[in-house]
């Protein structure tokens, strides 16, 4: 009991570390995703034919393939095979190649819960705005855009959710998240190895992130409650 | 001169030929009713009279002026035809409102829109939008919905909300407005609140288009009626030419269904 009270708190620096490279790599995620998998959305609706294709087939690909190996195509393909290592050594180039991986994937989710949302909005909404003279754009903008919103809140938080514990995933390319500085300590850091409880406990970590999220999207939703 | 004039409207959907040749025209302040089964072709033609169907042949004149020919492409282009739509208004059957947004602003939005394109805007937006707002509260005034301007369509029944979209559709001050079935998705006691707002606009003499299973409505209110049957206009005159003494067979077995059910 005397080690665990003297382990604690090196553990705890180390994991809260690690937690804000896993918070980094989650809003980094989050802001490059959003506008992305809407225009991939708008490019798998689009009523030109390549272009249609084209967001269909990186769907499927991306859709169809684990994360994971993503990751590791991304991270290792042009440095090991084209030579090219683009993403520069250390921390700051998995931490870029990390982002990209996670854009790219969570972006073409996105795109779909995106496009089923707009198509779930009646046509009759978009036909009166166009007879009150409405451009697509405004008639997007000011009339489906809110209405879009509020229908895809439930499934956007799930997979908001998803993505806190995915950016665990990352810890295959050794990025320094939450994981990877918990399992630091089985392999000894600052005086400390054999230990497994400091991974265990990066659970807590998730926890609690997920519950004030769950909290802050339950409120959103209650917001848009006031129209149906 | 005629306000409306339509010519050799034809439209084809799939194989299906929906209107076959359809030539009207109509005066200023008169309310046109277009009565017939349903596949007839009616709402086809409003939607074609509203750019929201282009029709495959055909021209549309409003004030002489030409709004659409099919022959010239020059008027089918979506940015001319945006323009071109505010010589119409049309009221949906199923109202359409926008949820997100109160009465008010159901009433209010299109207008507030258009006048950002003005060039003066910047310089006049308190007293342009003032004015929108003024506007628009008069309307729903009008509708008798002046205590429901802050309700979100949701907590508005039926009826009021169609009285919103009719509200909605003349704020832009359209030439014509186009009705769709008005009340044909309403419980049958909340009709009489909407026709009632139709017939004062009639009295007002609002140029409309009404297309419409309400053969007393369409009788009393309209000043002309066409019958609609496959495509075709078979009969057009005053309500008692068309609908107390039919010329054509059609046009009697489609009103004799409605006065036995």
């Amino acid at each position: 009991m005397q080690l665990f009270m003297e382990q604690f708190p090196i553990v705890i620096r180390s994991l809260n570390i690690g937690f804000l490279q896993t918070l980094k790599l989650f809003f980094v995620t989050l802001i490059g995703a959003f506008p992305l998998g809407l225009v991939i959305a708008f490019g798998s609706m689009s009523h030109f034919r390549p272009l249609r294709y084209l967001s269909k087939v990186l769907v499927w690909i991306i859709r169809g393939t684990p994360l994971m190996i993503q990751l590791l195509i991304i991270y290792y393909f042009p440095g090991l095979v084209l030579h090219k290592p683009i993403w520069g050594g250390g921390e700051s180039g998995r931490f870029l190649a990390a982002s990209v991986s996670f854009v790219l994937n969570y972006a073409c989710y996105f795109s779909e819960i995106y496009r089923g949302g707009i198509q779930s909005i009646p046509v009759g909404q978009t036909e009166a705005g166009l007879v009150l003279g409405m451009t697509k754009r405004q008639i997007f903008v000011r009339v489906k855009l809110l209405q879009m919103i509020k229908r895809i809140v439930p499934p956007m938080s799930n997979e908001i959710i998803t993505l806190v514990k995915d950016t665990s995933l990352a810890r295959i390319i050794a990025l320094q998240e939450i994981i990877w500085a918990g399992q630091a300590f089985m392999k000894g850091s600052q005086g400390i190895s054999g230990a497994i409880w400091p991974l265990f406990f990066t659970a807590v970590y998730y926890l609690v992130c997920n519950g004030v999220l769950t909290l802050l999207l339950g409120y959103l939703e209650k917001r848009l409650d006031y129209f149906k | 001169m005629a306000i409306l004039e339509v010519e050799h409207i034809q439209k084809k959907f799939g194989g299906v030929q929906v209107l076959k040749d359809i030539g009207f025209s109509m005066e200023k302040g008169q309310t046109l009713s277009i009565i017939g089964s349903s596949g007839s072709g009616k709402t086809t033609l409003l939607r074609c009279l509203n750019f929201l169907e282009r029709p495959d042949t055909g021209m549309i004149r409003v004030n002489g002026e030409t709004l659409f020919d099919a022959g010239n492409p020059d008027t089918t282009t979506e940015s001319e035809i945006r323009r071109k739509r505010l010589h119409f208004g049309l009221v949906f059957q199923s109202f359409n409102l926008f949820p997100q947004y109160t009465a008010l602003q159901n009433v209010m939005l299109a207008g507030q829109l258009l006048a950002k394109e003005a060039s003066d805007y910047k310089a006049r937006r308190k007293e342009i939008n003032l004015a929108i707002e003024a506007h628009a509260k008069e309307l729903l005034n009008q509708m008798g919905l002046g205590d429901r301007m802050g309700n979100y369509p949701h907590q508005l029944s039926g009826g009021q909300c169609q009285r919103v979209a009719i509200a909605r559709a003349l704020a832009l001050t359209p030439d014509i407005l186009c009705f769709d079935e008005p009340t044909s998705a309403l419980d049958p006691e909340l009709t009489g609140e909407v026709l009632r707002v139709i017939r004062e606009l009639a009295d007002k003499e609002t140029t409309m288009i009404i297309v419409t299973h309400e053969m007393a409505f369409a009788r009393d209110v309209a000043d002309s009626v066409i019958f609609m049957d496959d495509g075709y206009i078979v009969e057009q005159g005053t309500p008692g030419e068309v609908i107390e003494n039919p010329k054509e067979e059609r046009t009697r077995q489609f009103l004799s269904r409605y006065t036995q059910g």
